[in-house]
């Protein structure tokens, strides 16, 4: 009888929260079968039992949060006669379904917690060559070295693409034997002692985040294809000389504590709110003819870390102070990065901001989210020679873009947009 | 408090600011907001976590201490004395 184990995703997971049981008490488990999908701190993770065996009964209950290492269900070991070869059911059987896994890249090493008993586990084991049973039978078939191969599967293991690719010469035949073993021994360290099965969690994170991440990519390229195709863009920009609001913010910061401290962003939110007094056609929307907007909600472009873009609103930019504006950054950009907007954060906007941050490009000539009329875009700022008071002198620099739709607005409004926000710019203490 | 402890901290919150990446991989000299492709609203984040973590404050003129590892480590060791 052996227990299976909630197991650890990486040292700061604590406890994982049972969400499904994914087999009852009778079924045979296969080697790779899910057996629970659990909610921890990295997402819902599906949890994958790495041997034959029989679910005899559960310890906990779905809904039930234990720490790492805490049984969670009893199994019975069977082998299951003249499915797995014996060979095959001692070492680390490798399912053929894994090889749906190999487009996510190898599984982070933190997220494998191979947990073997050392009785059940013979030492020489560790040099043996992970390989799927189905790979061992066709390469014995054709002659192919297993020694020869590496295995792209579960751990490095083999699998049978890989001996199909060997066997079309199209592979480099790296020894591999090794390196298998010292990533055995490796995976060994990371392990808690004392386990009897052996699992390996396939993160459902890693396979749901990358799909959310593709519908978000497949959103921003539907509405950038659309905007390329409708909107006849104009660009303007300007250079804007930021010694005055670089200074302030650096007045302002040194009498604040860090967690309320200011970024420069907050001040070109502010700057755009209200600059479009000068300019209200620039806060519309394009829907059979241009319609302006009451509100000034101010899309903010968020970068996600695994590619593409989530643009929540500031509400009412115009009417916030800076110090509400941060606050609203503070709040809202974590949750974007955790994909937790609000619906209502995602389509309110009557205007978009891009900006690019410390050490990035000079200037972004945006492309307009539609249905809205225009984007302004914040370089980095740069140190560049310019021209103060009939004086050449080195002065911080931000290059501010505004991308306009030739439909609804001219060049002149946008012009004197830029002109406008320049002078918000120079007087920050009145933002 | 001892340099590993600092460093330990540093990678923990290096860790959820930056999730996909390996911050115990960062050489003392390497830049880490350029290495771990961290934003200026997650550089600020993560001095602000090290202030709750470490309770050592950072004023913005230090900022540019910050900048590596290992100039990092240095600075919170010396301003943990």
């Amino acid at each position: 009888m052996k227990e299976f184990l909630m197991p650890s995703l990486g040292a700061d997971m604590e406890a994982g929260t049972l969400v499904e049981w994914k087999k009852k008490p009778g079924d045979q488990l296969k080697p790779g079968d899910i057996i629970a999908e659990v909610e921890t701190q990295k997402g819902l993770i599906e949890i994958e039992v790495f041997e034959a065996a029989i679910l005899e009964n559960y310890l906990i209950e779905e809904g039930d949060k234990v720490p790492v290492g805490a049984p969670m269900a009893k199994l019975r070991s069977e082998s299951i006669p003249g499915k797995i070869p014996e060979k095959d059911s001692e070492t680390h059987p490798i399912q053929e379904e894994e090889q749906a896994t190999e487009s996510e890249g190898p599984v982070p090493s933190d997220s494998i917690s191979e947990e073997t008993s050392s009785k059940e586990k013979p030492s020489e084991e560790k040099h043996r060559i992970k390989a799927s049973p189905l790979a061992r039978s066709i390469a014995e078939k054709h002659n192919v070295d297993l020694n020869n191969l590496k295995g792209t599967g579960e751990g490095g293991a083999i699998i049978k693409a890989d001996v199909e690719q060997a066997m079309a010469g199209q592979k480099e035949a790296p020894k591999q034997t090794p390196e298998t073993g010292a990533l055995k021994d490796v995976m060994k360290k990371k392990t808690e002692p004392e386990t009897a099965s052996k699992q390996v969690i396939k993160s459902r994170t890693s396979t749901s985040k990358p799909g959310q991440q593709e519908s978000i990519r497949a959103a921003v390229a539907a509405a950038m294809s659309r905007s390329n195709q409708d909107i006849p863009h104009y660009y303007l920009e300007k250079k804007i000389d930021m010694l005055a609001a670089l200074n302030w913010i650096k007045e302002t910061n040194r009498q604040r504590e860090i967690s309320e401290r200011l970024l420069p962003a907050v001040l070109f939110i502010k700057a755009v709110a209200k600059a479009l007094d000068s300019a209200p056609a620039l806060n519309a929307v394009w829907d059979n003819g241009l319609q302006f907007k009451n509100e000034v909600n101010i899309g903010f472009v968020i970068s996600l870390r695994a590619g593409g873009l989530l643009v929540p609103a500031i509400r009412n930019a115009d009417t916030k102070s800076v110090d509400e504006i941060m606050a609203a950054l503070n709040d809202m950009i974590p949750r974007a990065r955790a994909l937790k907007l609000r619906s209502s954060e995602l389509s309110d906007s009557t205007i978009t901001i891009t900006s690019l941050g410390e050490n990035g490009a000079d200037k972004v000539f945006g492309v307009i989210y539609p249905p809205q009329v225009a984007i302004i875009g914040f370089g980095s700022i740069t140190d560049q020679p310019l021209v103060h008071e009939g004086m050449l002198a080195i002065r911080p620099v931000l290059q501010v873009t505004l991308a306009g739709d030739h439909r609804a607005t001219d060049g002149l409004t946008g012009s004197r947009f830029l002109q406008a926000l320049n002078n918000h710019l120079q007087n920050p203490e009145k933002l | 408090m001892t340099r590993d402890e600092i460093q330990s901290a540093i990678f923990e919150l290096l860790k959820k600011t930056a999730p996909d990446t390996d911050p115990t991989n960062l050489k003392p000299d390497e830049n880490i907001r350029e290495s771990l492709n961290i934003d200026s609203f997650d550089a600020l984040q993560f001095l602000v976590a090290l202030n709750d973590k470490l309770g050592i404050d950072i004023p913005e003129e230090d900022y540019g201490k910050t900048a590596t590892l290992g100039s990092l480590t240095d600075y919170l060791e010396e301003r943990s004395r």
